[in-house]
């Protein structure tokens, strides 16, 4: 018994932490999928990309993951900001977005994997950190001890302060106020004098640049090869259709059931299950209840 | 005529059939089974996706189920290839009408996620199915003279073929052969007219009276079982299979790429992408590594999406009626 609540404890402790960690992953993709609409499916190869990015700064120079990912957000804001701009010209004006948007970000997701897959190779990488393999034990009863990873602690605090600013300035600021607008309507807005092109510019610039962060956390928490992205797929749809689309702390919420459950199964029944757990849980929500937990109509439209 | 295109269908078929007893080469063969079974998937995702609008991500996945449930068969039954390519394409059909039922829930991009979902839920399984070689994948011997109808098959010297790759190669051209038909007679029915105003607007369809949810259960099923058929096959042509070479990406990718660069209007159009970028990433392959191959399918596939929305059918057709003004 005393081992099976052990089991339990440290599963629900690693999944809350994990959680956190796939809230980092999943904002952006709430930006960009929830609140604009934009079905950015390459989102988690941007995260590896910016992983790859993270590794290079620091198996070159030594610096930091944390300070690398820092370092790459501007670079893919404007990566950001270059590709809304193709998506708009050419698939959002003419109405066209549904099936060519779809193969436009299939297409980029691949050309990112193989690229990297090409510059890179398929081995796992890794970064090294003073918080890299270190944890924290703490006894919490007769043959029960909790053991953080301080690399998941870490990834955590990081996600949570991240995850955090992107909502209060989305709920608190001029300029996040008019990104909801937008989801919700984008007439009234024009008829205010805003031009809701350039706020989804740079709300989808916004999305994007959060991979540069999420990247380094992913490759603080486990090791990396390109097409890793393809599994994390899973995860972050899944998280941004739970939680209710463009609803932020929705998505937090989100993340952490899904961090739970992933570390539950991945304790109880092998890792190597893991990556059906949140493919299970999207398809099971996309089909009994795709206007996710939290959170405004999807699926229908 | 009436049946023009049926023979000329005919006439291709004993075209592969005078093939594979004239080329002696069998390289060919090799490449040529490839470029077919592309033909295949790019005209089953076309049937969903090109008529009726529903973007399937999870090709991989019925191709996939197609070849494993070969390779159960042949663990369990030890039976010949025809009946294995029926027994994927009855097996991928049903994933197909299953698939057809969460279209009542899910449109546009949330059906094409779906897709993606069940494909790694898929891979999942079956990495974890020891039955069929699980993650470590399982080598397969492809029976030795297999009989047809008291038919002896492949045989050096008594079989109507030499060996496996000419049988492969022309099944998998027959199989392309009828696909092509089949999505040619789908586009000129009923149940191709009705998947186009499901595509243009699925609310106006069923106002209309189009039955909307039966056109789409039968779309998902037949591509669902072309695929399992063009998949069935693929264990006997790799000798070896793993769920990392049936579940590969680059089958989904190629399956949207080709139908969206010949153009996803009409069945001609499956027919020349795969043509074009089978034929190229085949021959590309012989000189230059296999991952640039799949960069320059990406790349295409983006850049024929932006400048050419109709591809090239699309491209042809504009011209046309350009000169003709």
């Amino acid at each position: 018994m005393a081992i099976f609540i052990d089991l339990l404890l440290n599963a629900l402790v690693i999944g809350i932490l994990l959680g956190g960690f796939y809230a980092a992953l999943s904002i952006g993709l709430s930006i960009t999928f929830g609140l604009l609409d934009v079905v950015n499916i390459a989102h988690p190869t941007m995260l590896v990309l910016g992983a790859f990015i993270a590794f290079l700064l620091n198996s070159t120079w030594g610096i930091d993951p944390i300070l690398a990912g820092i370092i790459s957000t501007p670079f893919f804001f404007i990566l950001g900001w270059l590709i809304y701009q193709v998506y708009y010209n050419v698939f959002e004006k003419s109405g066209a977005e549904s099936l060519r948007g779809l193969a436009f970000f299939f297409g980029l997701l691949f050309i990112i994997e193989v690229g990297l897959i090409i510059q890179f190779g398929v081995d796992h990488r890794l970064v090294e950190a003073p918080y890299i393999g270190e944890s924290w034990n703490i006894v919490v009863g007769e043959e029960i001890d909790v053991a953080i990873p301080f690399r998941l602690l870490v990834a955590f605090v990081v996600a949570a302060i991240a995850t955090l600013s992107i909502h209060f300035y989305l709920t608190k600021t001029f300029f996040g106020r008019a990104v909801r607008a937008v989801a919700q309507d984008m007439m009234a807005l024009r008829l205010m004098g805003v031009d809701p092109i350039r706020v989804k510019r740079i709300a989808f610039a916004l999305g994007v640049a959060t991979a540069g962060i999420g990247g380094a956390l992913m490759i603080i928490v486990l090791p990396i090869e390109p097409s890793v992205g393809r599994l994390y797929l899973g995860n972050v749809f899944a998280i941004v259709v739970l939680g209710g689309l463009g609803s932020m702390s929705g998505t937090l919420l989100a993340a952490v059931i899904i961090g739970i459950a992933e570390s539950i199964v991945a304790t109880f029944f092998g890792p190597s299950w893991a990556p059906a757990v949140s493919f299970g849980i999207l398809l099971a929500v996309l089909a009994f209840r795709p206007e996710g937990l939290f959170g405004k109509t999807a699926g229908a439209h | 005529m009436k049946y023009t295109f049926e023979i000329i269908c005919m006439l291709l078929i004993v075209g592969l059939f005078v093939l594979t007893q004239v080329i002696g080469n069998q390289f060919y063969f090799f490449i040529g089974f490839v470029i077919l079974q592309y033909m295949v998937m790019a005209t089953a995702w076309n049937i969903l996706g090109g008529y009726g609008g529903y973007v399937n991500f999870g090709s991989a996945g019925f191709l996939a189920t197609g070849a494993y449930t070969a390779v159960a068969l042949i663990n369990f039954l030890d039976v010949g290839l025809v009946e294995q390519m029926v027994a994927g394409g009855v097996i991928a059909g049903l994933l197909g009408l299953a698939t057809g039922y969460l279209t009542l829930r899910l449109r546009g991009v949330y059906f094409a996620i779906a897709t993606l979902a069940l494909a790694i839920i898929l891979e999942t399984i079956v990495a974890h199915w020891d039955y069929v070689g699980g993650a470590a994948g399982t080598s397969i011997l492809p029976k030795r003279k297999p009989e047809l109808f008291g038919e002896l098959i492949v045989d050096r010297k008594a079989g109507i073929f030499e060996n496996y790759k000419e049988y492969l190669f022309f099944l998998m051209g027959t199989v392309a052969i009828i696909s092509v038909w089949v999505a040619r007679y789908i586009e000129n029915s009923k149940l191709g007219r009705g998947l186009n105003a499901i595509k243009d607007s699925e609310e106006a369809a069923e106002c209309m009276g189009v039955p909307t949810l039966r056109l789409k259960l039968i779309a998902t099923t037949i591509s669902g079982a072309m695929m399992g058929v063009a998949g069935a096959p693929l264990a006997s042509y790799l000798t070896f299979i793993d769920p990392l070479s049936a579940f590969n990406l680059e089958y989904a990718i190629n399956a949207i790429a080709m139908p969206m660069i010949g153009g996803t209007i009409s069945w001609a159009g499956p027919v020349i992408g795969a043509l074009l970028l089978g034929t190229a990433q085949q021959v590309s392959s012989l000189w230059i590594q296999s991952e640039l191959n799949l960069l320059i399918v990406g790349v295409v596939l983006v850049v024929f999406v932006i400048i050419a929305p109709e591809g090239i059918i699309g491209w042809f057709r504009k011209s046309r009626q350009g000169s003709g003004r």
